[in-house]
């Protein structure tokens, strides 16, 4: 292994451009630099947290840990899942659904992965299990908080075309399935581009840094295949279970559309 | 085409409207009137249960709730003030319709290919209305439907609908602010006034 091992001071000049990043944004009044350093603070103490956690859990294989280690990222990420939309849904609905999405995206489609794929033995073994969901989770929650996002944003926009066919006796679910569809694809569409362009126009991340800590190269295009096809799945999945659902929730029992479900931020 | 005989509307009540009961029977046409913003629309969408409200309603006894909500609404079918499209041409908004009511409006077969863009005001409420009816509704709830219109638009909408009423049975329940309208289009109907909605005569 030729990994060469990084510097705080390394670190820290990249964190510099990211400092920097914030004072431009700060002078073209973009509204978001505080944003983008509370973020970029948050991946500093989070990483640090994570890393720590996953050393002792490494030296301490123990299914209950990994569990509640696990479980815990999953409710964070239904939380996040949430958190930046526009138009979402009130009350417990909202981080419910975005866990629900997060559980169908992530856990069950590693879990599958450990089990019959990469076969570990035994299948929690937190050095593949915790690193594969964790990546499940973080990839997936794009394409399902932009599908949820899409919907709830058109259904808001366009109520009235929406209440226009259910005067016209259309059922609820004919009645928005156009904006169904747009919003699948709209979740879809960053896997859909990241899968076509990988290896021409980016080297994937978890790929560059298996290289760069010295992986063959072949061993890491493997690795990254499986982690490409299973992110397109469980977002596909968590993306059709959150736009369907997300619909549903949009209508009543007597097929009325109920905006007032969402709350606007 | 329609076979209703009656529409019993009772105690039917939405936000802090006046509650409203009333009877309808097949090929009545009657009017509902008062000042604007007085919630008229809001009563016309509870009669097509497009609101949560308070009351019921049936058709020939059996309740809205003995049906689903988007039957009730293939049998009590709205026609709001301004028509919604989302198809580029005019034929993507029909799975059927009735070629005769079609000629009444003043159309031919060739509409179906018209681009929506393209449509003047009155021909867009003319061709609602021709959808709004495709499902040969019942009832038909009618909200300011000719406001924006000239005078021969305004006709042929009401003609379409009193032909309707009297040929086929369909009752018809029409929102406007026009006393000359009212007079020609109902013998009866009601008038949204504060905490009260009061029968009239015309």
């Amino acid at each position: 292994m030729n990994l060469i091992a990084l510097t705080p001071l390394d670190l820290s000049l990249a964190a510099a451009l990211v400092v920097l990043l914030a004072l431009l944004s700060r002078i073209l009044q973009l509204g978001i630099a505080s944003q983008l350093l509370v973020a970029g603070l948050r991946t500093v103490v989070q990483l640090l947290l994570i890393g720590l956690i996953l050393k002792s859990i490494f030296s301490y294989v123990h299914l209950g840990w990994i569990s509640l280690l696990s479980i815990i990222m999953l409710l964070l990420a239904g939380r996040e899942v949430m958190a930046r939309q526009k138009y979402r849904l009130k009350g417990w609905w909202g981080f419910g659904l975005g866990t629900l999405s997060m559980f169908v995206s992530s856990f069950s489609i590693t879990l599958i992965a450990l089990n019959v794929i990469v076969n570990v033995d035994p299948w929690y073994t937190p050095q593949y299990a915790i690193p594969m969901l964790g990546m499940m989770l973080g990839n997936t929650m794009n394409g399902i908080s932009l599908g949820q996002d899409r919907l709830n944003q058109s259904a808001w926009q366009q109520r009235v075309v929406i209440e226009a066919r259910l005067m016209l006796g259309w059922n609820w679910s004919r009645a928005i399935s156009d904006i169904r569809q747009d919003s699948i694809r709209t979740g879809l569409m960053p896997i859909i581009n990241a899968m076509a362009a990988a290896g021409i126009v980016s080297l994937p991340g978890m790929m560059t840094g298996q290289i760069l800590a010295g992986s063959p190269p072949m061993e890491a295009v493997k690795y990254q295949i499986l982690i490409m096809f299973l992110i397109t799945a469980g977002t596909g999945f968590g993306t059709f279970v959150a736009v369907w659902f997300g619909s549903r929730r949009l209508f009543d029992e007597r097929e009325r559309l109920r905006l007032d479900r969402l709350e606007v931020k | 085409m329609a076979s209703m005989n009656q529409l019993k509307v009772k105690d039917l009540q939405i936000l802090k409207l006046p509650p409203w009961s009333f009877e309808l029977s097949a090929g009545e046409s009657v009017f509902l009137s008062g000042p604007s913003g007085s919630g008229k629309t809001r009563l016309l969408r509870a009669l097509a249960d497009l609101d949560p409200h308070q009351g019921d309603m049936s058709l020939d006894d059996v309740s809205y709730l003995g049906m689903t909500a988007h039957e009730w609404r293939k049998k009590v079918a709205f026609l709001p003030a301004e028509s919604q499209w989302w198809c580029v041409d005019v034929g993507g908004h029909f799975n059927q319709y009735n070629s005769d009511l079609l000629q009444q409006l003043g159309f031919s077969k060739e509409t179906m290919s018209w681009e929506v863009a393209r449509l003047s005001s009155g021909e867009k409420q003319r061709l609602a209305l021709l959808r709004a009816l495709a499902e040969n509704p019942e009832v038909l709830l009618l909200d300011e439907p000719t406001a924006n219109l000239d005078d021969k638009c305004t006709r042929v909408i009401e003609q379409v609908v009193e032909g309707l009423c009297r040929d086929h049975g369909m009752a018809a329940i029409w929102v406007t602010h026009n006393a000359s309208q009212v007079q020609r289009i109902a013998r009866h109907g009601w008038v949204l006034q504060g905490n009260a909605i009061i029968r009239q005569d015309t």
